[in-house]
């Protein structure tokens, strides 16, 4: 416990310490939202489809917890031929333990991320339909989180350098991202992207928070629970598998 | 066998990266409480062995003991009772010299009370007590250093793993480490073990020797043995006359690669 407790505490020493990376993180989903969310917005009441910002505010926060904590993860690779981790490596504790206390330090950094995303919008104007829904709110951003720092360290541990670091980002992240349906409503796109869209695990993300802060979730709260939960203990486990796999 | 007197005792290890042999069917023994120098040109192997010896790395083949246990079938019992500095910088930049201490004692889990009265004693050992509140980003090269060696000692291991420990730091620094290194080998009976390549450092500290060429040691001994043996007045003598003056090729592996682009990295 311990063990986990200290990485933990690292990990959000050196994020609460990084003024400069707190905020300057902010500024691609900022842009989204002011960009998409209102200038798509007009667009978007015209066909009838409501109001777009508010539509918007899920995904964007979403966003904003999907790169910093694929980001943390993925520093991994950093850490296991430089730096904290090899020094881990060689202490008395359990792969697991570390594995675990990197990413809930990774995934609480991410979650602050996203809800201070979460605090600007409302500042804009982002409402809230069902304050009752709030904490649960609070779990999906924390899952999502999990899930994806979880993802990051399992990319990490299989990468031999940090080479394929762009390629994530390029290949994984993004699509991750623009097939989630952050951006656009599910209920009328393409049979086929929306096959696309339901086995990415980020999609119960975005529609868990839009379900809980907007009242509009296409696949359902429990769904989106029950799978987000599953699929994070999944990448948990194959993460430390594979973390506990590391040779330095 | 292994006897008590013996500490580490290594026999026939060997360690393969795909077809390329780093380590060739090495053996040695080091004896409680000596100071073991483990000399080598670049990429002679002598990370490799430290990285299996701490369990990082698993052999392709051989035997390890350290104080009587297998460092992969006891990984636990052999990591609690090893200090290591490695050859790369592994100090938390973003942290001060106090946090990373006391982030090293709780992962070692050296109990609250004890942990503060030992960091304050060994960062003053080290000269660091003044910048104990100091982001280790703002340290010198030698202050790193020092800061790792100090936190190496900090859960009083029995072995002390030492890669390169004054690589790149001035003469005065590397004397006040080695007395740092020399003063608790005595005070607290810990083994030392350790590479450089300043050859005159080693001729001073080190009881025995032994060196590595190609993943081969080819001699081993204390510094008058191998003196007299290749006839010659200095270590830099022997050394030369027995891994010859050719300059190794090192193939750049994925290390090194990750230290340039870490460069680049860091610089954004
Ligand atoms: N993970 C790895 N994969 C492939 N080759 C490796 C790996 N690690 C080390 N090597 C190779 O093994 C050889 C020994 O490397 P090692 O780091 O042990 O040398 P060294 O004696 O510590 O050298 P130096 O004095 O330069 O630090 C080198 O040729 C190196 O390129
Ligand atoms: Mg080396």
């Amino acid at each position: 416990m311990s063990v986990i407790y200290t990485l933990w505490l690292r990990e959000l020493k050196r994020h609460l310490r990084s003024r400069s990376r707190i905020v300057g993180s902010l500024g691609r989903p900022m842009l989204f939202l002011i960009v998409l969310g209102f200038g798509l917005g007009p667009v978007f009441a015209r066909a009838g489809a409501g109001n777009y910002f508010q539509f918007l505010v899920p995904g964007v926060i979403c966003m904003e917890i999907l790169f910093t904590a694929v980001f943390s993860g993925v520093q991994v690779i950093w850490d296991r031929q430089f730096g904290f981790l090899k020094i881990t490596l060689v202490a008395p504790v359990s792969r697991f333990e570390i594995m675990l206390g990197k990413t809930f330090g990774g995934a609480t950094v991410a979650a602050i991320q996203g809800f201070i995303i979460f605090l600007i919008s409302l500042i804009v104007g982002f409402r809230i339909q069902n304050l009752a829904l709030l904490p649960l709110a609070l779990v999906f951003i924390f899952l999502i989180a999990i899930l994806f720092t979880a993802l990051g360290i399992t990319i990490a541990s299989l990468l031999e350098d940090a080479q394929g670091f762009h390629l994530i980002m390029n290949f994984l992240v993004m699509p991750l991202f623009f097939l989630s349906g952050a951006l656009f409503p599910l209920s009328e796109i393409p049979k086929i992207l929306l096959i696309i869209v339901s086995i990415n695990p980020l999609s119960y993300g975005v529609d868990g928070l839009r379900g809980t802060l907007i009242n509009d979730a296409y696949f359902g709260l429990t769904v989106d629970l029950l799978v987000l939960s599953v699929v994070t203990g999944l990448f948990l486990l194959i993460g430390s598998y594979l973390f506990s796999k590391i040779q330095i | 066998m292994s006897t008590d007197k013996t500490i580490i005792e290594v026999t026939n290890l060997t360690k393969k990266f795909k077809d390329f042999t780093a380590v060739d069917n090495i053996s040695f023994t080091v004896k409680r409480g000596e100071i073991f120098a483990f000399l080598g040109p670049n990429g002679a192997g002598k990370s490799t062995t430290i990285k299996m010896l701490t369990t990082l790395l698993l052999p392709t083949k051989g035997k390890m003991s350290l104080d009587g246990h297998d460092p992969i079938l006891e990984q636990f019992t052999v990591r609690r009772s090893l200090g290591v500095v490695f050859q790369d910088p592994s100090l938390d930049d973003e942290l001060t010299a106090y946090e990373n201490m006391g982030f090293h004692g709780m992962l070692y889990k050296v109990p609250r009370d004890l942990r503060r009265t030992r960091i304050e004693k060994l960062l003053k050992f080290v000269e660091l007590w003044e910048r104990k509140d100091n982001l280790v980003k703002t340290f010198s090269g030698g202050m790193k250093r020092r800061l790792e060696i100090a936190r190496g000692f900090l859960h009083h291991p029995k072995i002390f793993f030492l890669d390169e420990p004054t690589l790149g730091l001035d003469p005065q620094t590397r004397n006040h480490i080695w007395n740092y290194i020399k003063n608790l080998n005595q005070s607290e009976k810990i083994t030392i073990f350790f590479t450089t390549h300043y050859m005159e450092e080693a001729e001073r500290v080190a009881q025995k020797i032994a060196i590595i060429d190609q993943g081969k040691i080819i001699a081993q001994g204390t510094v008058t043995d191998l003196k007299n043996k290749t006839q010659s007045s200095t270590l830099e003598e022997t050394f030369l006359k027995l891994t010859g003056k050719k300059i190794r090729e090192e193939k750049a592996d994925g290390v090194e690669k990750m230290r340039t682009r870490r460069r680049v990295w860091r610089r954004r």
